[in-house]
């Protein structure tokens, strides 16, 4: 490759280059017809709140391409480390690499510092890095755990903004979870009950907006450490079969029985080794 | 008068106006005499002007059509059962133009709904054993204004039908003032019947869907609750015509924020009492006013029931803001 005529090797990090491509394409061939590809959503619901004793985060399970379900029984509670755990809704693959860039980072700031992390750490570095790439990447996340100056909850969006609240839901499904969570939520709830407010608020995505669907998924942070329930509760069963398939033994008479026995001669028998080495 | 059919002859001159007549009353106007004679009525007038219009837009293309000049849309004459005029529109020589209102260089003004300006916002609705509860907010707002802080969008039919609309609040009461009338036209026929929720959303359907087919829409999405014959029902209807019965019905935000809440509470209890229905939208209420941003703390709830129609007193929520104290700043 010719250096002299090859574009300037990128400094690293995002190339805003191809967003102002995108935009130029759009603008321009979109009377012709153009149609850019869409990114796959995870089209979500995910919800959390704070509690007594810690945090409860919860989402459900599908993955869409559209009007398709690309994936079932997908995880959309990411860990980020020991004490704290992060849902992300949006495009699926922006929220699952942020959170896996963010785990490294704060693993490697935990281990600078000698100290475990903070939840504000993530909400900061989750908020300088989105609003830097100006809403490209879209990933819209709840950020939650247990640290040392107490319980937290953060909702992050994808053009960079932050609120910390005692409980809250993102995605499509965002409206069916929060008039669940509007109606029940009290400050300083006991576990169970807060366990099962956020599990009713993701069924209520689950069955109200159709981007969301299969289970619903908790995590739980307390003073003890993170729990992840997978497949707490499973809202949308496959439904049961109705019919038999199966003949039981005996719907066919047997009118007679006959045994032979066969017997057969060994006439060559032929080893082969296996190299093991 | 030549452009009128045989059948619009016929069902004009029957009894004076036809009042079953589906769309009727949205295709003329209302005739004040009952009974009265055939012949010359003012709706008539207007119809023939527009029946004018046609005969000179035809005269002038095909003049134009002589001269070679402009091609037209379409060769030889109107395609079947449509009225239409030209105009001259953008781009292209000349358009075909349904409206007929519309004529380049001097017409009669657009009259048809192009987006709503004064709307309200969700309606609810919930049947329970004995009846059925419709609740709307009093706000009508203008965009993002609160401007009409005290109306009504919760009309009551007869004894045993309500109607609650959402969308614009003008085609709303243009539709009070239809359905208010042809309950009164009801009522002078002195048979001992009045018109059921299920006859009044199946007319409603097939009005707006017919305004929809003509383009020119009443931007309502409608809640029809009553109580007839032993029955609970609850219908809905929106501006394209899409009509269905539910046990819980919502319109708006509320489709997204009260809905899935009033499912789940029939799903736990199939059938309610009056009390807990009325308890359920209230709920529903407050969280309507907690997150739809067009909403308003001020709502009047009617209960249908055997009993009759009661459309309660407006009235607000006590609203919790206790969580502010657990928020301080971003972080």
């Amino acid at each position: 490759m010719d250096v002299a005529t090859s574009p300037p090797a990128p400094q690293g990090g995002f190339s805003f280059l191809n967003c102002l491509r995108n935009t130029a394409l759009e603008q321009g061939l979109v009377s012709q017809g153009f149609q850019a590809p869409k990114a796959r959503k995870t089209g979500t619901t995910i919800a959390g709140l704070v509690c007594a004793d810690g945090v409860v985060l919860g989402a459900d399970t599908r993955a869409t391409d559209d009007m398709v379900v690309a994936e079932k029984n997908c995880l959309k509670i990411h860990y980020l480390a020991p004490n704290i755990y992060c849902c992300g809704a949006g495009v699926a693959a922006d929220a699952e690499a942020t959170t896996q860039l963010l785990s490294s980072k704060l693993e490697l700031h935990s281990l600078a510092t000698g100290r475990p992390p903070r939840v504000v750490t993530a909400n900061r570095f989750l908020r300088q890095m989105l609003f830097r790439y100006q809403g490209h990447i879209g990933a819209s996340l709840i950020v939650a755990g247990l640290d040392s100056t107490g319980a937290h909850l953060y909702s992050v969006h994808p053009h960079g903004s932050s609120s910390r609240l005692p409980y809250n839901s993102m995605g499509s499904g965002a409206g069916a979870a929060i008039s669940v969570l509007e109606d029940r939520f009290k400050p300083k709830m006991e576990l169970l009950e807060a366990q099962e407010l956020v599990a009713d608020a993701i069924q209520a995505g689950i069955l109200g907006d159709l981007g969301s669907g299969s289970s619903v998924d908790l995590c739980v942070i307390t003073q003890d450490g993170a729990r992840l329930l997978r497949g707490y509760r499973t809202p949308a069963a496959p439904g049961k079969r109705l019919g038999r398939y199966r003949y039981r033994a005996g719907t066919t008479a047997v009118l007679s029985e006959k045994v032979e026995l066969r017997s057969l001669e060994v006439l060559e028998e032929h080893v082969q080794s296996m190299d093991v080495e | 008068m030549t452009a009128r059919t045989e059948a619009q002859e016929a069902r004009h001159t029957q009894d004076g106006c036809s009042r079953r007549g589906a769309g009727s009353h949205f295709s003329r106007k209302r005739h004040a005499q009952d009974g009265g004679a055939p012949g010359r009525c003012p709706a008539g007038a207007r119809r023939r002007r527009r029946m004018r219009v046609v005969e000179l837009g035809r005269a002038a293309v095909t003049k134009m059509e002589a001269a070679g000049m402009v091609p037209v849309p379409w060769a030889g004459g109107r395609a079947p059962g449509q009225l239409c005029a030209l105009r001259a529109g953008p781009g292209l020589g000349l358009q075909l133009d349904l409206d007929l209102e519309l004529q380049a260089g001097g017409g009669e003004p657009l009259t048809r709904t192009l987006s709503p300006m004064v709307t309200g916002t969700s309606v609810l609705g919930v049947r329970f054993d004995g009846g059925v509860v419709v609740a709307a907010d009093t706000l009508g707002s203008y965009g993002s204004l609160a401007r009409f802080r005290n109306i009504s969008r919760i009309m009551k039919v007869n004894d045993n039908t309500v109607l609650g609309a959402s969308g614009d609040y003008a085609d709303f009461q243009y539709l009070k003032q239809v359905i208010d009338q042809m309950v009164i036209d009801e009522e002078l026929l002195g048979d001992g019947h009045n018109y059921s929720p299920k006859a009044i959303h199946s007319w409603l359907t097939r009005a707006m869907y017919s305004r929809r087919c003509k383009m020119n829409p009443l931007w309502n999405t409608v809640v029809i609750g009553g109580f007839y014959n032993g029955e609970s029902f609850l219908g809905y209807v929106d501006m394209l015509g899409v009509a269905y019965e539910a046990p819980t019905l919502a319109t708006g935000y509320g489709a997204y924020l009260a809905q899935p809440l009033m499912r789940e509470a029939l799903e736990k209890k199939p059938i309610l009492t009056k009390e807990e229905a009325q308890d359920l939208i209230e709920r529903c209420m407050k969280i309507l006013y907690y997150r739809d941003a067009r909403s308003f703390n001020r709502f009047q709830i009617a209960v249908v029931t055997e009993k009759g129609v009661e459309v309660e007193e407006p009235r607000s929520v006590e609203t919790n803001w206790d969580i502010a104290h657990l928020i301080r700043g971003f972080e």
